[in-house]
């Protein structure tokens, strides 16, 4: 046992010293880390917004892009391929939108719509582009599911820099974009142009969806804008902190991905890093101190306890009230027929001082009188 | 065109068919997102099926990838219910997640598996003739074709059984739960059917273009209709149109033939979307503008109402006095005009008998009612319209 898992940590060394030495997998990790950051980041202001599902449909609807930009240009240029999806996403994205104000068709359906009628299409063209004489076309499937194996250094590059454009819009515009977020209405008050906003935020999620294609494909890109934002949404009340920890699990999605499916053969990295950042969100769900399951089962469990407690005691006050001397003893019997009356919360409450035990006999103290009185005179004001 | 080509288009028309029946339901009720999460969730299903039966038609495998489409359902209701995330993230996580493991569980198998990522993708409607079923040793006709049929035949079964509790529950949830259906079953009911479509359809047409078959032909049949039957009837014939139409497409394109379906009911949306009579965008713009030139027609009557001056009314201090410009006033005063609401006697312009009349009125309906009634005031004196 000691000796497989020293085997384990001397593997995991050597895949450490594996992504700084070996050019590829450095190219490969350092880009899905990259892309895992600036998607959490962005996908955090999709979440809020609740157009969550908008990363789906510009995923899908990116794929014609691909495809028109190859028939027209021929060239398999990675950049000029993408800013071919970038045009068929603002399309998509746009379309959406005047779907929703101009007609009564739900955004549920507009989305849907446009998702799977640009994807077909998209097909029809790969396909089509499939069977045309020149050989040149092989690989454009590589964006259905995406092969972080094909990233090359230029790739990085070029994330690396959109990140940091991203972020240098994000801090100059960070007041609009969180006034926004939180409250349209106020905003457009105030005076500022809430659709040039609007607009801003939206092209760049367009542009993180774009950027991910590649390694992640259409097919999964939008769980890598969610996923780590519904994750950090668990952990923080505020926005900063919010995309900061997105950012984050989205990197380590990005690097625990590729390092996984990287250890194995015939593991594509785009579905490894999404069931990575997936792992995360489950973990969050249950464990994240204020919001997570698990605690709020405790805090409900806990309360149900308080209450049976504060039951009791009132129970008691009722009995007490009507002697001239609070802490005359009573017997314990008479507490049998109360629901709210377990030993448990006899002991409790002896615990706290509130009830003295003398033999099978119960009496309040001065202090467990105040207490009581207190919860009845709070529960008839909220009666009140 | 041979006896395989019809019967793709056969197939493919019962697909579109039984499709565009729940599809339907699932725009109507906003859930037309779900069928997309079902879609791509129930790939795990189809591969660990695809282990114990060896067979993409048997019904065993359909019935247990159904089972995955309720548990993504069911899923997704609970996180819901938590209150974590809202309800579309729900959606959006849950997906993505399962069907990542059905393509990681088919590239590790990718050796004793006949399927492969395009075929998840994009289905194998023209293969499917070569996959017979033999009863007895006579072919009695491609498996799809059984299988898809037999789908189509349960969903019209169950939609003439429960039509009515479907309609009540789809357009008034109150009223049925206090009817006594239980909104519970008729929805999972409906999740179910989906559910099972989508997998028959899965082998066809594809995870995603499925959603196509259901969400497009729905979403085009409700521009043109609010009658239930009617779009019902709507959607099944754009959905057999684009079936039919989109078929020889491809086999004119060389191309695949559930991607160029889908294209084609993409086209078919896109002209309602433009042309449809009252819904569409044409008309709905051509409505707004009506619309503005009629209240700039109102606001110029109620400050006729208010002035006797005779230079406020002169027609030059108009453009300036309420600020439109040159043409939008001239419309205005045209229209005022055609329906006898002013007289206009040496560029002074008056209320007639019956702009006095309709404006008092306007004041009135503004002041008391809805701001939708007055459209039907407008009917009352307009002769021509905005």
């Amino acid at each position: 046992m000691i000796f497989l898992l020293s085997q384990k940590v001397l593997d995991i060394t050597k895949y450490i010293e594996l992504v700084f030495t070996d050019y590829t997998l450095r190219t490969i990790t350092l880009g899905t880390a990259i892309l895992g950051a600036i998607t959490g980041m962005l996908g955090s202001f999709a979440v809020l917004r609740k157009q969550s599902l908008l990363g789906d449909a510009i995923s899908h609807a990116a794929l014609p892009g691909i495809a028109i930009a190859f028939l027209i240009t021929g060239a398999k240029d990675t950049n000029t391929l993408l800013v071919g999806a970038l045009v068929s996403g603002l399309i998509g994205t746009f379309w959406i939108k005047s779907i929703v104000t101009k007609t009564h068709l739900k955004s549920d359906t507009a989305l849907g719509l446009i998702l799977s009628v640009f994807f077909g299409f998209g097909m029809l063209l790969l396909t089509f582009i499939q069977k045309q004489p020149n050989a040149n076309q092989a690989g454009l499937d590589k964006y259905l599911f995406g092969q972080a194996a094909t990233l090359v250094e230029s790739d990085v590059w070029m994330m690396a820099i959109v990140t940091g454009l991203c972020l240098i819009v994000m801090l100059t515009f960070w007041k609009e974009f969180k006034i926004l977020l939180f409250d349209a209405d106020y905003t457009k008050t105030l005076g500022f142009n809430t659709r040039t906003i609007d607009v801003l935020i939206t092209v760049f999620i367009v542009i993180a969806i774009v950027l991910g294609l590649q390694t992640v494909g259409v097919v999964l890109m939008s769980a890598m804008l969610l996923a780590p934002a519904a994750a950090a949404r668990q952990w923080t009340n505020s926005l900063a902190t919010m995309v900061f920890l997105a950012a984050i699990f989205g990197a380590f999605s990005g690097v625990f991905g590729t390092a996984i499916s990287a250890s194995q053969n015939n593991l594509s990295t785009g579905p490894v890093i999404v069931l990575v950042a997936s792992v995360f969100v489950g973990f969050s769900f249950i464990f994240s101190p204020s919001r997570g399951l698990l605690f709020k089962q405790i805090r409900v469990i806990k309360n149900r306890r308080d209450l049976e407690l504060h039951k009791t005691l009132a129970f008691m006050y009722h009995i007490a009230e009507t002697h001239e001397n609070i802490s005359h003893p009573h017997t314990i019997k008479i507490l049998n027929n109360f629901q709210g009356y377990t030993k448990n919360t006899l002991s409790k409450l002896v615990d706290k001082g509130y009830v003295e035990l003398n033999g099978k006999m119960w009496s309040l103290t001065q202090d467990g009188f105040k207490t009581a009185s207190n919860l009845y005179n709070q529960q008839n004001e909220i009666n009140e | 065109m041979n006896s395989a080509q019809l019967e793709i288009q056969l197939i493919a028309s019962i697909v579109a068919v039984a499709c565009a029946i729940p599809g339907t339901f699932l725009v109507l009720r906003k859930m037309a997102m779900i069928s997309d999460a079902i879609s791509h969730a129930i790939l795990p299903g189809i591969v660990i099926g695809f282990f114990i039966t060896q067979d993409l038609n048997s019904p065993v495998l359909i019935l247990l990838a159904a089972l995955t489409g309720i548990i993504t359902v069911v899923l997704v209701e609970y996180i819901q219910k938590t209150g974590l995330v809202k309800e579309d993230t729900a959606i959006g996580l849950v997906f993505p997640a399962l069907f990542s493991i059905g393509v990681i569980l088919i590239a590790k198998n990718a050796n004793d598996i006949h399927l492969d990522v395009d075929a998840v993708l994009l289905g194998e409607l023209a293969f499917a003739p070569f996959d017979r079923l033999l009863i007895g040793g006579t072919d009695v006709g491609p498996k799809s074709l059984w299988v898809v049929g037999s789908i189509l035949l349960v969903t019209i079964t169950l939609l003439i059984l429960f039509f009515k509790e479907l309609k009540v529950s789809t357009f008034d949830k109150g009223l049925a739960a206090s009817l006594g259906f239980s909104p519970a079953v008729i929805h999972y009911g409906l999740m179910s059917v989906s559910s099972i479509t989508t997998v028959g359809a899965f082998d066809a047409v594809g995870a995603i273009l499925v959603v196509a078959l259901m969400i497009a032909p729905a979403a085009s049949a409700y521009l043109l209709t609010t009658d239930l039957k009617k779009m019902l009837a709507l959607a099944i014939s754009f959905g057999i149109f684009s079936a039919i139409f989109g078929y020889w497409v491809a086999h004119w394109l060389d191309a695949s033939i559930a991607g160029s379906i889908t294209t084609v009911l993409g086209l078919v949306f896109l002209l309602v979307y433009l042309f449809a009579p009252t819904k569409g965008i044409i008309a709905v713009m051509y409505r707004e503008k009506q619309q503005q030139t009629e209240v700039s027609l109102l606001t110029f009557l109620l400050h006729l109402k208010n002035h006797d001056e005779i230079e406020e009314r002169h027609v030059n201090h108009l453009y300036e006095h309420i600020n439109w410009q040159k043409i939008r006033a001239k419309s205005v005063l045209d229209l005022a005009q055609k329906n006898n609401m002013i007289l206009i006697e040496n560029n002074i312009v008056s209320l007639t008998q019956k702009g006095d009349e309709f404006t008092s009125k306007a004041i009135d309906y503004i002041m008391t009612n809805e701001d939708a009634q007055i459209e039907d005031m407008k009917a009352d004196f307009f002769l021509f319209r905005g």
